[in-house]
C-alpha cells in the first residue's frame, strides 16, 4: 500500500502532503533517537554533489505532458538546496496528527540531491520511496518494500495527467493555487493508500459533476441574496 | 480575503519572519470569525487553514470547524470539511469521534457524491472504533447500484478490515460478488479488498481460493487480450494496473498450493511471454508476473521463463529496471542459485554503480552469491571497489566484507592479508567485534605474527587516520615489537624491512600524539609503549618520557595509566620483564561463542581498555557473564587504595592475579620461579603510594589489604603459585581454617575438590575454592564447569585458571565459587553440579550432587 504522498518543489516546499497511514509520535522519537536516526539527520544535513538541474522559471508556465526538456534549464547552487531546507522549520509537527517536518525534510535531503539518471527509488527506514520528477516538482510515494515500484511509477504519471488534464498544461503555480483541487482529485485516485480508478475519464468526469454540484449551490445562493436584496430595497 | 489572496501574499513574503507575521495575523482573523460564529466565509476560512497547516504552522483550533461544515446541509460545504478533516485530523484524534455520526448520516444520504465524500473519510482516516460503528453501513453500500460508490466502498473495506481484521469474513461474499463487474474501478477495488481479506484471515483465504479463481482467471485473460480500449490504455497495454492487481491476489491465492497454482501455470505463461517489455507499464506486468511465479508451486518450464526475463531485466539500461531486477535475483536464489550465479559479473557491475540505491541492492545479492569457489575473487573486486567507493557507502560495504571474509576464513593468512587491506582502506567504518576478531586471530597463529606485525607496521606509516587499523597495529607492535625489529618469522614472500628499535617507538609516539586519536586508541598506544619498554631496554628512557608527558592529560583515565606506567618504568625494573610478558594465547572458540551470544549492545559497552588488556577474550571457564572488566585491568587495582580494594568481592584478588600472571597460570603449569617474582609483583603493585616496596623479600611483614587472601594454606598444590605463599608467610590465624577440605565429586576420570573460607562477621558468605584433577591419561579440552544451587543460596562463579586439564593428574585448574547462605543456620548448603568437556574432540558431560558440605556452611 502507499503510506503518503508527497509533493515537493525542487527548493523543497511542500506542497501536497497526504498520509494513509500516521506515524506515532513514538515512533518518531525512537527513530531519532538511534543511532541510525542520527545518521539519517546527518545525511541529511550534507548535501552531496548535484548533478541534478532546475528548470526556468519561465518555464513553470509550460506544461507537464512531457518530461522536462534540458533547454531553458539553469544549474541551482548547491547553497540554495542548503538554504532551502534550513528553512524549513524544525521540530515542528505538521499539525496535531505529529507527523514531524522532519520526515519531509530528511526525504527532501534524499531525494532533491539525486542525479538525473540514477533510479527513481529511494530506500528509506524499511520502506521505498519512488519519486518521479516533473519539471520543478518530485511526486514522491513511500510504499511497503515488497510493493511493485514500477507500478508506482505507474500511479504517479496517472496523477500527473489526470492534473494536467484538469487544469489544462498545468504548473506549479496552479497547485498552489488551486491546492484544494488537487487533493480533491487524489481522494479520487486513491483511497486508503490503494488505487481506485484506472481510467482518466472517469476521474475527470466525476471532478466534473462535483465542481458543477459546487457551482450550482453558490449561483442558488447567490440568487437567493440577490432574491433578499431586491426584497429589502 | 480570499484564499488565494493569502497564498499570494505569503508567497511575496521574502524572510521567515515576514511570513510569520502574515501567518499570525490570518490565524487571528480565522479565530475571530471562528468565534463570531460567522457562516459565509466558514469554507473560506477553512481553505486558508489547510493552506498554513501545509506550511507548518499549528491549526488545532480548526478542527471543530471541520465538523461543523461536515454537518451542514450543502454539498460545498460537506467537500471542503471533509478535505479538512483529512488533512487536519486523523485517526488518533479524539476529535474524530464525534465525527461518526455525521458520517452515519452521509453514508445514507441520497447524493452519490455526498456518500463518495463519506467513504473517501472513512477510508483514509477512519480509528478502529469507527471501522466497528460504520462497518454495517459501508458493507451494505458494496450492494449500490452506482459503479463509483462501490468502488469507494470496496476501498473502505480494505481501510476497515486492517483496522479490525475480524470482521473480514463479514465482506467475502460480495467482494466476490463484486468481481463478476464490467467497470474496472470496481473491479481493481474489489480484487484489492480480496487480497486484503486473504491477509486478514485464513478463513477469508480459504472461501476466495475456491470461489474467485475462476473469476480472476477471466479478468486478466479479457484484458491481457483485448483490442485497443483508449480509456484504460498506456503505452499499448490496456490497464496495467489491473493486470498487475490480478497477478497480486492470484500469488496470494496460490502461494503454497498446488491446485491452484496449476490452474493459473498457462494464464501466467502466456502473460510473461506475451507482454511487451519496451515501456514502463509492461515491465511493470512482467515485473509482477515473474514474482508471482516464484512464489507459487510453477512448473519448471515457468520458472526458467523468469529466470529469464530477469536476466532481460538485469541488463537493460534503464536503471529502474536493474533495481527491480537485482531485487528479485535476491528471491530467485532460493529458488535456483546456480542461475543467478551466472549474472555475477553484472552484479558486480551494478555494486560499482553511481546510483546509491542499486549498488545496496547489489551489494546485499552479492552477500548472498559468495561461496567457497568465487569468495577470493569476489572479496578481491570488494576490496579493490572500496578503495574508490563513496564515503556514504563505506560503511555498508566494510561490514559486508569483514562478514565475508570472516565466513570463509579457512586459510588464515588471506584473512589476515584481507583484513589488512580493509582496515587501512576503511578502517574508521570497521566494528570493533571484528577487530578484536581478529586479534584474537592472531594471537592463535603463532606462526603468522611475525608477518601481521610487519604489514601493519608498514600499513600505518600509510595510513595511519585510519583508526581500527592504528589500534590493531598498535596492539601488534606491542606484542611482538621483537618479531618487527628482527624479521622472525619470514614468510617466503615477504621482503624484508629494517626497522630499528626507536622505529618502532617512533611510530606509535606518532599515533598517540595525532590529534585525531580517541582515548581507546591513545591508551592502547600507551600499553603498547609500555610494552615496547621491556622489549627494548635502550629505549626505555625515551618511551619513559613520553608516557610522562601524559600525566597531565584531562582525560582520567590516560591520566591514570600514565601515572601508573612511569612509575612502573621507574621504579620497578625488576619485575618489569615478566609483567610485560607477551598476552597469552586468547581463547578462539570461547571467543567466538561469546560474541555470538552477545549482542550488539555489549561489544560496543565493553570497556575500551579491556580491549587492550585483551579483556574480553579471556573467559576461560565458567558461567556466561559480563567479564570482571575493572578487576582485568590490573593497574586499576594498583592504584587503588586499601579500602576500596576489600569492597572489592572475595575473589577479586584472584582474578586479578590471574590477569597479572595469567602467562604461566592460562596454560596451568606455573613457571619454576613464579611464586617469588609473583609475590614480589603483588607487593609491589599494592604499595605503590602506600609504603616504600620491599622487592624480593616475599617474607615481608606485608600486610594484604583484602582479608580475602587469607587462604588456608594446603588448599591445592596447584594454587601454591602466590596466594598461599603469601598467607602462609604472613601467618595470620585464620579461624576459618576450620573447614576441612572435601572431595566433591569423584568418578573415573575427574576428581574435584573443595576448600572453604569464610570472611569474619559474614557468616552467610563462603568462598569456595574447586580444584579439578583429571584421572585420565587424555588431556580434557574445552572444560566447563557449572553448579546450580537452590533458591535460597546465591551463587557467583569466577572464571577458571584454564579451560584445559593436563593429563594423569598433573596439575589441576582452579576456580573460585562464592556462595551466600540465606538462611545460614537453618539449613546447609547443597549443590548440584556439571562438567562438560572434550576428549580429544569427543564431548562429555558429567554431572553429580554435592551434599557432603561440612556443617557451618
Amino acid at each position: 500500500m502507499i503510506n503518503f504522498v508527497l509533493l515537493i518543489s525542487r527548493q523543497g516546499k511542500v506542497r501536497l502532503t497526504k498520509w494513509y497511514s500516521p506515524y506515532t509520535q513514538k515512533e518518531r522519537t525512537k527513530r531519532l533517537g538511534t543511532k541510525e536516526g542520527e545518521k539519517d539527520i546527518y545525511r541529511m544535513a550534507r548535501i552531496r554533489e548535484r548533478k541534478t538541474r532546475d528548470i526556468n522559471p519561465n518555464q513553470m508556465y509550460q506544461g507537464w505532458g512531457r518530461p522536462t526538456p534540458d533547454a531553458f534549464v539553469r544549474r541551482i547552487q548547491e547553497t540554495e538546496i542548503e538554504e532551502a531546507l534550513k528553512r524549513m522549520k524544525s521540530g515542528k509537527a505538521m499539525g496535531p496528527d505529529g507527523i514531524p517536518i522532519e520526515v519531509i525534510r530528511e526525504l527532501s535531503g534524499l531525494i532533491l540531491t539525486r542525479g538525473p539518471k540514477l533510479c527513481n527509488f529511494v530506500e528509506w527506514r524499511g520502506y521505498k520511496v519512488v519519486y518521479r520528477r516533473y519539471a520543478s516538482l518530485y511526486f514522491c510515494m513511500c510504499v511497503d518494500a515488497d510493493d511493485n515500484e514500477l507500478e508506482i511509477l505507474e500511479i504517479i504519471h496517472h496523477f500527473v495527467e489526470i492534473l494536467d488534464r484538469y487544469f489544462g498544461s498545468v504548473c506549479e503555480l496552479d497547485l498552489i493555487f488551486n491546492f484544494h483541487k488537487a487533493y480533491y482529485i487524489l481522494d479520487e485516485i486513491l483511497i486508503a493508500g490503494e488505487l481506485q480508478e484506472s481510467s482518466k475519464k472517469n476521474v475527470a468526469r466525476l471532478i466534473a459533476a462535483q465542481d458543477s454540484l459546487v457551482e450550482a449551490a453558490k449561483e442558488e445562493a447567490s440568487s437567493i441574496s440577490n432574491i433578499i436584496a431586491q426584497a429589502t430595497k | 480575503m480570499l484564499h488565494r489572496d493569502m497564498i499570494r501574499s505569503i508567497r511575496a513574503c521574502k524572510t521567515a519572519a515576514e511570513e510569520r507575521a502574515v501567518v499570525r495575523r490570518e490565524c487571528a482573523a480565522i479565530r475571530a470569525a471562528i468565534s463570531e460564529g460567522d457562516q459565509d466565509y466558514r469554507h473560506r476560512n477553512m481553505a486558508k487553514l489547510m493552506f498554513i497547516h501545509m506550511l507548518g504552522y499549528p491549526t488545532h483550533f480548526g478542527q471543530m470547524e471541520c465538523l461543523k461544515l461536515i454537518a451542514a446541509a450543502g454539498f460545498p460545504e460537506k467537500r471542503i470539511g471533509y478535505l479538512g478533516l483529512m488533512l487536519l485530523l486523523d485517526e488518533r484524534q479524539e476529535v474524530l469521534m464525534l465525527v461518526t455520526n455525521s458520517l452515519k448520516q452521509d453514508l445514507n444520504h441520497s447524493n452519490q457524491f455526498i456518500v463518495g465524500l463519506a467513504l473517501c473519510a472513512l477510508g483514509n482516516i477512519c480509528s478502529a472504533e469507527m471501522a466497528r460503528d460504520l462497518a454495517s453501513e459501508v458493507e451494505r453500500l458494496l450492494q449500490n447500484r452506482d459503479p463509483n460508490t462501490k468502488k469507494k466502498a470496496a476501498l473502505c473495506c480494505i481501510r476497515i478490515v486492517r483496522k479490525v481484521p475480524d470482521l473480514a469474513e463479514n465482506f467475502m461474499g460480495s467482494a466476490v460478488s463484486l468481481l463478476k463487474e464490467k467497470h474496472h474501478g470496481v473491479l481493481i477495488s474489489a480484487v484489492q479488498l480480496c487480497t486484503e481479506l486473504c491477509k486478514a484471515s485464513n478463513e477469508a483465504l480459504e472461501y476466495l481460493r475456491k470461489n474467485c479463481l475462476e473469476g480472476l482467471l477471466r479478468i486478466l485473460k479479457d484484458v491481457s487480450n483485448s483490442s485497443y480500449a483508449p480509456e484504460y490504455d498506456i503505452a499499448g497495454i490496456t490497464d496495467p494496473f489491473l493486470h498487475i492487481r490480478v497477478l497480486k491476489l492470484m500469488r496470494t491465492l496460490a502461494q503454497g498450493d498446488a491446485d491452484c497454482s496449476e490452474y493459473i501455470n498457462d494464464i501466467l505463461a502466456q502473460v510473461a511471454s506475451k507482454t511487451e517489455s519496451n515501456k514502463n507499464a509492461g515491465n511493470a506486468i512482467l515485473y509482477e508476473c515473474v514474482e508471482t511465479i516464484m512464489s507459487i508451486e510453477a512448473t519448471s518450464g515457468l520458472r526458467v521463463l523468469a529466470i529469464n526475463i530477469l536476466g532481460r531485466f538485469l541488463s537493460n539500461r534503464d536503471n529502474n529496471i536493474r533495481y527491480v531486477a537485482l531485487n528479485m535475483l535476491m528471491k530467485a536464489i532460493a529458488m535456483d542459485a546456480q542461475a543467478v550465479q551466472r549474472h555475477r559479473v553484472t552484479i558486480l557491475e551494478c555494486v560499482k554503480d553511481a546510483d546509491v540505491s542499486i549498488r545496496k541492492r547489489a551489494l546485499e545479492l552479492l552477500y548472498l552469491l559468495v561461496n567457497d569457489a568465487n569468495v577470493k575473487s569476489l572479496t578481491k573486486e570488494l576490496v579493490d571497489y572500496l578503495e574508490v567507493s563513496d564515503q556514504d557507502f563505506k560503511e555498508d560495504l566494510t561490514a559486508k566484507i569483514c562478514s565475508i571474509v570472516e565466513k570463509f576464513s579457512q586459510d588464515k593468512l588471506w584473512y589476515l592479508d584481507q583484513m589488512f587491506r580493509v582496515l587501512s582502506l576503511a578502517g574508521n567504518y570497521v566494528k570493533d567485534d571484528v577487530w578484536h576478531a581478529l586479534i584474537v586471530l592472531m594471537s592463535n597463529a603463532s606462526e603468522l605474527q611475525g608477518y601481521s606485525v610487519r604489514s601493519l607496521y608498514k600499513a600505518l606509516q600509510v595510513c595511519g587516520e585510519q583508526e581500527s587499523l592504528v589500534r590493531v597495529a598498535v596492539w601488534c607492535i606491542g606484542e611482538y615489537g621483537e618479531m618487527l625489529v628482527n624479521n622472525i618469522n619470514m614468510l617466503d614472500m615477504e621482503e624484508p624491512i629494517t626497522v630499528t628499535e626507536s622505529d618502532a617507538v617512533d611510530v606509535v609516539e606518532l599515533s598517540l600524539k595525532r590529534y585525531s586519536a580517541d582515548v581507546t586508541t591513545r591508551a592502547m598506544c600507551l600499553v603498547s609503549l609500555l610494552k615496547l619498554s621491556s622489549r627494548f631496554p635502550p629505549t626505555s628512557e625515551r618511551i619513559k618520557e613520553i608516557v610522562a608527558q601524559n600525566k597531565g592529560n584531562t582525560v582520567l583515565e590516560l591520566q591514570q595509566r600514565s601515572i601508573e606506567f612511569s612509575s612502573i618504568i621507574q621504579r620497578h625494573q625488576s619485575i618489569k620483564s615478566s609483567l610485560l610478558e607477551r598476552m597469552p594465547v586468547l581463547d578462539e572458540a570461547n571467543y567466538f561463542v561469546k560474541r555470538a551470544a552477545s549482542t550488539q549492545a555489549t561489544i560496543s559497552s565493553v570497556k575500551p581498555t579491556a580491549g587492550a588488556s585483551g579483556d574480553p577474550l579471556k573467559l576461560p571457564n565458567g558461567l556466561a557473564k559480563p567479564p570482571p572488566a575493572p578487576l582485568a585491568d590490573l593497574l586499576d587495582l594498583s592504584s587503588d587504595d586499601a579500602p576500596v580494594t576489600t569492597s572489592t568481592p572475595a575473589a577479586a584478588p584472584n582474578d586479578f592475579l590471574q590477569d597479572l600472571l595469567g602467562i604461566g597460570l592460562v596454560d596451568s603449569s606455573p613457571a619454576g620461579g613464579a611464586p617469588s617474582t609473583s609475590t614480589d609483583i603483588l607487593m609491589d603493585l599494592l604499595s605503590i603510594g602506600s609504603s616504600p616496596v620491599q622487592n624480593g623479600s616475599p617474607t615481608s611483614n606485608f600486610n594484604p589489604p583484602s582479608k580475602a587472601e587469607t587462604k588456608p594454606a594446603p588448599v591445592m598444590p596447584q594454587v601454591v603459585d602466590l596466594l598461599d605463599g603469601l598467607s602462609s608467610s604472613a601467618s595470620l590465624p585464620d579461624e576459618n581454617a576450620a573447614y576441612p577440605i572435601i572431595t566433591a565429586f569423584q568418578s573415573a576420570t575427574l576428581k574435584i575438590t573443595f576448600s572453604f573460607k569464610k570472611q569474619p562477621g559474614k557468616p552467610q558468605e563462603t568462598a569456595i575454592n574447586a580444584s579439578f584433577t583429571n584421572l585420565t591419561t587424555t588431556t580434557f579440552t574445552d572444560f566447563i564447569f557449572q553448579a546450580a544451587v537452590p533458591k535460597f543460596i546465591q551463587l557467583h562463579l569466577d572464571p577458571a585458571s584454564s579451560s584445559t586439564l593436563p593429563a594423569s593428574g598433573n596439575g589441576s585448574v582452579t576456580q573460585s565459587l562464592s556462595v551466600t547462605n540465606n538462611q545460614h543456620g537453618q539449613k546447609p548448603l547443597a549443590m548440584r553440579i556439571r562438567m562438560s568437556y572434550k576428549v580429544n574432540g569427543e564431548d562429555r558431560l558429567e554431572q553429580g550432587q554435592i551434599s557432603n558440605f561440612p556443617a557451618g556452611l
